[in-house]
């Protein structure tokens, strides 16, 4: 099929035959609910669809369908994230496996509707794994991929499966689609342990004083932790199976030999290959590292890059005021102890496009910093009106 | 056929042991409604008094499935479980307790999408008229002059200056397939109505009068009497309506003036005869306003 980001991410609900959708509207994720409405319509599931009027009672009636027993699947962006910050902490620390697939764009002020991630970041540490997507055959396989990994017994947490705003959700690739029982045999019935059931009554989400509270949080960063391998295992399932191999926290090109590497998310990772090809003929060697994961965070997998190069650019489409772009900060703590130069890149804020040029100059200034043993500017601004790079 | 008290089963489905302060209407509330509602019922409750006087983990009073996520969305997750409920092939009861705090203000807009989705489940306001978990802050449905912590009576501003927002009657103008006002201090009313919203389909309402000592600062042995004082005053009153259209409405036998509702509750001390009259005026107009239509009916 011919389809948008968001048309795989609800043909993804679709063929993982989720039981229970609750989901509220928001640019650029509105086509994921109307599609979905549609395949209610014309009889092509038989899902529960909760059009709730916020998407605080989204997530709140997901996490409550989740907790009777169900699989739920909802969608958002932006001010819609934000609104469910509250909830998000709920679903994680109850260990439902709720998939929620995140288009990113840019949360206000201004009020904006194009590609940023100010919307997820604040949320990584609500206890969701996140992974950003390049392509939409790729967000379509990740919201399968997420179902697998956060219902996987080690795991059992919420996944939030990203993609660019427009870039993805609005734009047509052509995507290869599983049926419904390949699906199946991937994907088995989601079989929860603990759930509101009035044959065998249980509480679920009570008070809890500070004698138990600190476990709990204990046992969140134990599955977190769990789920780097589940990740792989899923991984490597599913590329057997559809042959398609997205290689799990991160994806490397051309690393191998590279004397710097620059690490990209999301869509930007498309340009950048373009721009490694480009630089590789003029003799220069350079890699590039695709984050997907954010959470849990590919901490080994990028220090084992990092042991072999002279310098690492790493870009991000965020920034945390006052200390520096997100993916830069967990890159550095990835990197404590390595004497290498790493630089942040800020471009493509708000939306603004980021083209080859601009890949290119984060490359040379990578370069430049691998050169001089270290960089002139830690963080630097790309395209950005009155700011020199 | 309604129900009788002597039919309740003796079974709690709320236990005791759980630990509402002395001579809390919530808990009774709960108790009797769980005891209509039955096993096969599952319960959520939002941040509010029964929250925690309902279980600090390891020790939960419920018998009965039972869910917390947060404050603002009773309305939502009640809906999520019924759903869920529904896809799995069962049939549960599903039942959102809420006080009014979680009702009249943060919650108001989970309930109404709720409720104008008509989705099939039960939402109880337990009414004790102010935010009493965090400590007595006034809430919508505080009524005129009481004294809270966020509405203390001060020098210049003796206690609430807005009288309590009319939340049954929203609820009504939602056209769902019932509602009805109650009171623990009617019991025979109160369960009938319980029944009737467990034997009926779609978004049902319940309403009830919560008399809380600890907020209102009254003798906990007078909870129940305070709860007849507020219908005999027009401060309450017992109705029910089916998809918008009023059904029924208790009327009292006698009409006591509101001086002798506020007498006993610490929260009214400060009242001076000038806002004696002011809460007066509105327990008039209520009245007319509900009873208006019916009958006068000769003082005994
Ligand atoms: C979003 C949010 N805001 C505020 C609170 C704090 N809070 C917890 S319970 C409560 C008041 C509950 O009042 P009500 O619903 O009237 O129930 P009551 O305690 O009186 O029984 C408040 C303000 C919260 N838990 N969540
Ligand atoms: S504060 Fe009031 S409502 Fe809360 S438990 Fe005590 S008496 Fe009941």
């Amino acid at each position: 099929m011919v389809v948008t980001g968001d048309y795989s991410a609800a043909y993804g609900a679709l063929i993982c035959d989720v039981d229970v959708v609750a989901a509220y509207p928001i640019t650029p994720q509105t086509f994921i609910v109307e599609d979905f409405s549609e395949f209610v319509a014309d009889g092509l599931t038989d899902a529960e669809f909760v059009k709730v009027e916020s998407e605080h009672s989204a997530m709140s009636a997901c996490i409550a369908a989740q907790a009777a027993g169900a699989r739920t699947f909802t969608a958002t962006a932006s001010q819609g994230l934000a609104l469910m910050h509250e909830m998000l902490f709920v679903a994680a620390a109850l260990h439902l496996p709720i998939v929620m697939p995140v288009v990113n764009r840019t949360l206000a002020a201004p009020i904006g509707i194009w590609c940023e991630y100010n919307d997820t970041m604040p949320e990584r540490d609500t206890g969701w794994l996140q992974v950003y997507c390049e392509t939409n055959q790729e967000v379509l396989d990740m919201v399968i991929q997420s179902y697998k990994i956060g219902e996987h017994r080690d795991v059992m947490l919420p996944v939030m499966p990203s993609m660019d705003a427009f870039i993805l959700s609005h734009t047509v690739e052509p995507v290869h689609a599983p049926s419904t029982d390949e699906v199946a045999d991937f994907l088995p019935r989601y079989q929860p342990q603990a759930i509101l059931d009035t044959s065998n009554p249980m509480t679920i989400g009570s008070f809890a004083p500070p004698e138990y509270i600190q476990e709990i949080r204990y046992q969140s960063e134990v599955t977190m932790q769990k789920a780097r391998e589940v990740i792989q295992q899923v991984n490597d399932d599913f590329a057997q199976t559809f042959g398609r191999d997205y290689h799990g926290l991160i994806e490397e090109y051309r690393t191998d030999d590279a004397d710097v590497v620059l690490i990209t998310m999301g869509t930007v990772t498309g340009t950048a290959r373009e721009v490694v090809d480009d630089m590789r003929r003029e003799g220069k060697k350079v890699g590039l590292v695709k984050l997907r994961f954010f959470r849990p965070f590919p901490l080994q997998e990028l220090r084992r890059v990092a042991e072999n190069v002279e310098a690492m650019g790493v870009y991000d489409r965020a920034m945390s005021f006052g200390s520096g772009g997100p993916a830069f900060i967990e890159t550095r703590h990835a990197l404590y102890g390595l004497d290498i130069p790493v630089v942040n890149f800020l471009a493509g804020l708000g939306g603004r496009d980021v083209v080859k040029e601009d890949v290119r100059l984060m490359f040379e200034k990578t370069l430049k910093a691998a050169k001089e043993g270290r960089a002139e500017n830690e963080t630097v601004w790309i395209g950005t009106r009155g700011v020199k790079p | 056929m309604s129900l009788n008290i002597k039919d309740l089963p003796d079974e709690h489905l709320f236990t005791p042991g759980h630990t509402a302060c002395p001579g809390c209407a919530a808990p009774i509330v709960v108790r009797n409604l769980m005891k209509v509602f039955g096993k096969d019922t599952i319960v959520y409750a939002p941040a509010n008094c029964l929250l925690v006087f309902g279980g600090t983990y390891p020790y939960i009073a419920w018998k009965v499935p039972y869910l917390h996520e947060a404050f603002e969305n009773t309305g939502a997750c009640i809906s999520g479980v019924k759903r869920a409920v529904k896809k799995l092939g069962k049939d549960s009861l599903v039942v959102g307790i809420a006080g009014d705090g979680g009702t009249y203000d943060i919650g108001i807009q989970a309930l109404s999408g709720a409720a104008e989705r008509n989705e099939d489940v039960i939402y109880v306001c337990y009414d004790n008229e102010a935010y009493m978990n965090t400590g007595i802050q006034r809430s919508g449905s505080t009524p005129f002059g009481a004294a809270t912590t966020t509405t203390p009576v001060g020098k210049k501003i003796p206690g609430k200056t807005q009288n309590k927002k009319n939340m049954a009657e929203i609820m009504r103008a939602h056209e769902i397939p019932y509602m009805a006002t109650m009171s623990i201090a009617y019991p025979k009313d109160f369960l009938r109505k319980a029944e009737k919203a467990r034997d009926t389909r779609g978004f049902r309402y319940l309403h009830v009068f919560s008399p809380c000592p600890t907020g209102w600062r009254h003798d906990p042995a007078l909870s129940i009497e305070m709860g007849r004082r507020a219908v005999e005053s027009g401060m309450w009153t017992l109705y029910e309506a089916e998809y918008g259209r009023i059904t029924d409405i208790y009327k009292p036998k006698r009409k006591i003036p509101v001086k002798e509702y506020i007498r006993d509750q610490g929260r009214f001390r400060h009242f001076t005869e000038e806002m004696v009259a002011k809460l007066q005026e509105y327990a008039d107009h209520k009245w007319k306003q509900m009873y208006g239509s019916l009958p006068e009916e000769k003082p005994e």
